[in-house]
């Protein structure tokens, strides 16, 4: 059995049909003229071979693209509806089904900053008898154990669904070249949910396989069971395919390993602010890196990726805590739909660069419009602030909590004869007593999920001890154990993928926690 | 048997079943007796109603207490399990008398006049009834001259005032204003609550104490109750 996720009972839908179609028909307008910019060769060649028209730019060393509607339409019969996601542990495995809005969260993306609480205390300057405890933020440089860190505290936080590494590694050992097998084994090894990551060096992803296979109990199995995914970010827009992203999306879909084809264009520089010409533009493109795959390997599991921005109108830099993100989202999913393709979205995004009220409001905006519309797979929902420069793990742990509620939001209603009756039972009895209370009756409700738990990091009322609390929960979490990938395999791992760095095994003295 | 039948009737106050219709935590125990039944079986057994209160409610209810500080226990949790003890107690109440054992004392709860909300006292009823006090509810809107003629015939230990409204709060100063007038303020401890009302209010209108939740209520009348037998 799959991950339960969160089935959405009536989704959150902007567009009709007409509006769809419209847009549609405009990213095939697009694709077709201007077309798109390819600098990559092979890509070019593909496009070539099914009938887009390509014509050389030797100067720009890139080609023009103009693909036909009817290459993408055929591609997308071929596209897979549904694509697993799977797992260490398989009950923990994912399904994205195209055609059920079943919400998984997921973490993201590989921030440079990694950001530590402390609980300080501070003295009044009116009243030197007056002290209060206060959290104080304290960014530093990501690393290989923080990484580790982050998914063992992943791994218990109940509504993370699937890992996206949350922090770029930077230790000084750590090279373009070996960065990969180190990032894929710190994950694995700590966490027995689906791991996603985008590849830093092509050469690297035959060991990555590799390293799965070990752990998935060889090639078929890691076929049936793909533990870990990618993602490929293909395109720069505007509408400008990328030679070393597209490479790795041409290998990996050659693999048949699942891949996340995205693209994130920014509403007002590099894409429309317009709602209509944003989504039209970003579909097209994403829509191309799907054609791409289908033309190299027809049923490659890939999943429609759309991570779209709007520019921050103060330093035009992404910004997601604004209402038009959820709008761009929330269009970008429906146009998934239409084509019947899981979807992989964003949201819980803060721009402020520190948790408190801004971060919540920022978040939580999107965590609960985009999980209404019914995207399948909602990657950087945990931790993520500065735009997704920083990561910081109270905040994965207040997101956690936060998406839980979120989740309960969305509980579809039991509404039948049984219920009613059950009702109007229960109001008959109360109307019968002195008290008149319901009081009573939450317990089994309670007890059974349906009625949700106060706020997981409520203080005592008089003042706010939020983060004091979610600090608290977070070093509980980290001091539960985690399921390690056993010893013979982890032996295995080591003496067939070269690069993991020694401080990794943890069946070895010095190992890094 | 006897152990048994006191362990039943601890373990079904934690969970908070009043009788055999009450489907318990997961639903499955419809059928089963409950807490009404366990105490009358106890004491058709021939069992001292007075080991009953304290082995098997008591006890209960203190285990109660610390589900809900591990806040592994909610409200709903702690007021079904005090529901259960006064309906306990109920039954238990000519036995013990019988005994010659008292009750922990005499409360007169009001919501006060002009006030219809009356959900607030209901609660601290069912949670001081719990805690094996006695407990006469006057129900809402109940005018100063009624109070006082029912301080006046029940002779409570104390007397628990409610109101929702900043309307209505001033109520309680006229009841306690009243109560003095009919020389009756110094037989009767004056506890208040409510949303609007505070401690500086309590003080400001002459009150003995404020409570401001359920369970500090019971905190506060042990205290009054202290205060006056020390006084003794």
């Amino acid at each position: 059995m799959p991950r339960e996720g969160v089935l959405v009972h009536r989704i959150y839908e902007r567009l009709n049909r007409n509006q769809m179609e419209r847009i549609h028909g405009a990213s095939m307008e697009i694709l077709r003229h201007p077309g798109i910019i390819c600098y990559n060769r092979e890509a070019a060649d593909i496009f070539s071979g099914y009938g887009a028209e390509v014509t050389a730019d030797p100067s720009a060393r890139c080609w023009q693209v103009c693909i036909p509607e009817a290459l993408v339409l055929r591609a997308l019969e071929t596209t897979p509806k549904v694509v697993k996601l799977g797992a260490r542990r398989e009950e923990n495995s994912l399904i994205l089904d195209g055609s059920e809005p079943r919400v998984y969260f997921a973490s993201g993306s590989e921030t440079n900053v990694w950001l530590d609480m402390r609980v300080e205390t501070f003295v009044s300057k009116a009243d030197h008898g007056v002290e209060v405890e206060l959290a104080t933020f304290h960014p530093r440089r990501g690393m290989l154990a923080d990484l580790c860190t982050a998914a063992h505290l992943g791994e218990h936080l109940d509504n993370l669904d699937g890992f996206i590494r949350p922090v770029n590694i930077q230790d000084e050992d750590i090279t373009e070249e070996n960065k990969d097998v180190n990032k894929f084994f710190a994950c694995l090894n700590n966490m027995t949910k689906h791991v996603m990551a985008g590849l830093t060096s092509l050469n690297r992803l035959d060991e990555v396989i590799r390293m799965a296979e070990i752990i998935a109990g060889g090639e078929e199995e890691l076929r049936r069971n793909p533990i870990i995914s990618f993602i490929t970010c293909v395109f720069k827009s505007p509408l400008q395919l990328v030679n070393d992203t597209t490479q790795k999306c041409i290998e990996i879909v050659r693999r048949g390993m699942p891949l996340v084809i995205s693209a994130s264009p920014q509403g007002g520089s590099t894409a429309p602010i317009k709602e209509d010409g944003m989504v039209a533009q970003i579909n097209a493109e994403i829509l191309c890196g799907i054609a791409l795959s289908q033309l190299i390997n027809p049923g490659a599991p890939v999943i429609y990726g759309s991570v779209p921005t709007r520019a921050g109108l103060d330093d035009l830099a992404d910004s997601y805590g604004v209402p038009e993100f959820n709008h761009y989202n929330v269009d970008c999913v429906q146009m998934a739909r239409f084509y019947g393709l899981p979807c992989y979205s964003t949201a819980g995004v803060a721009d402020v660069k520190v948790p408190g009220i801004q971060a919540t409001v920022e978040k939580l905006f999107s965590h609960i419009v985009i999980a209404l519309s019914g995207a399948q797979y909602i990657h950087y929902a945990f931790g993520l602030l500065d735009k997704t420069a920083t990561f910081c793990p109270v905040q994965a742990v207040l997101d956690d909590a936060h998406i839980g509620w979120v989740k309960s939001l969305l509980r579809a209603p039991k509404v039948d004869e049984s219920e009613v009756s059950t009702s109007l039972e229960q109001i008959r009895q109360v109307m019968a007593t002195s008290q008149k209370l319901f009081v009573r009756y939450i317990r089994p409700k309670l007890r059974s999920g349906e009625v949700t738990l106060p706020y997981a990091f409520e203080g005592d009322k008089t003042r706010d001890e939020v983060f004091i609390r979610a600090h608290e929960r977070m070093q509980e979490l980290l001091q539960r154990p985690v399921e390690h990938i056993p010893p013979e395999i982890s032996e295995r791992i080591f003496r067939e993928v070269p690069g993991i760095l020694p401080r990794l095994n943890i069946y070895r003295e010095g190992w890094c926690d | 048997m006897t152990d048994d039948i006191i362990e039943r009737i601890k373990q079904n106050v934690i969970q908070g079943r009043m009788d055999k219709e009450d489907e318990g935590f997961d639903g499955g125990m419809v059928g089963q007796p409950g807490v009404k039944e366990l105490v009358r079986q106890a004491l058709d057994d021939g069992m001292n109603p007075g080991l009953i209160v304290i082995e098997g409610l008591t006890d209960a209810m203190k285990i109660v207490g610390e589900k809900f500080e591990t806040k592994e226990y909610f409200i709903p949790d702690m007021l079904a399990s005090a529901e259960t003890v006064g309906v306990a107690m109920d039954i238990l109440a000519p036995h013990l008398a019988k005994s010659g054992v008292a009750t922990k004392g005499k409360v007169l709860m009001a919501t006060v006049k002009g006030d219809l909300h009356d959900i607030g006292k209901n609660i601290v009823s069912i949670i001081l009834k719990g805690a094996g006090y006695e407990v006469k509810d006057l129900g809402a809107d109940v005018a100063p001259e009624q109070i006082v003629v029912m301080v006046r015939e029940e002779k409570p230990d104390l007397l628990g005032l409610s109101a929702l409204l900043t309307t209505t709060m001033v109520a309680m100063k006229e009841t306690i204003d009243s109560l003095s007038e009919a020389g009756l303020r110094d037989k009767v401890k004056v506890i208040i609550g409510g949303a609007p009302t505070s401690a500086e209010f309590a003080a400001e209108i002459g009150a003995d104490g404020y409570s401001a939740d359920a369970f500090h209520a019971v905190r506060v009348v042990e205290e009054l109750q202290r205060e006056s037998r020390g006084g003794l």
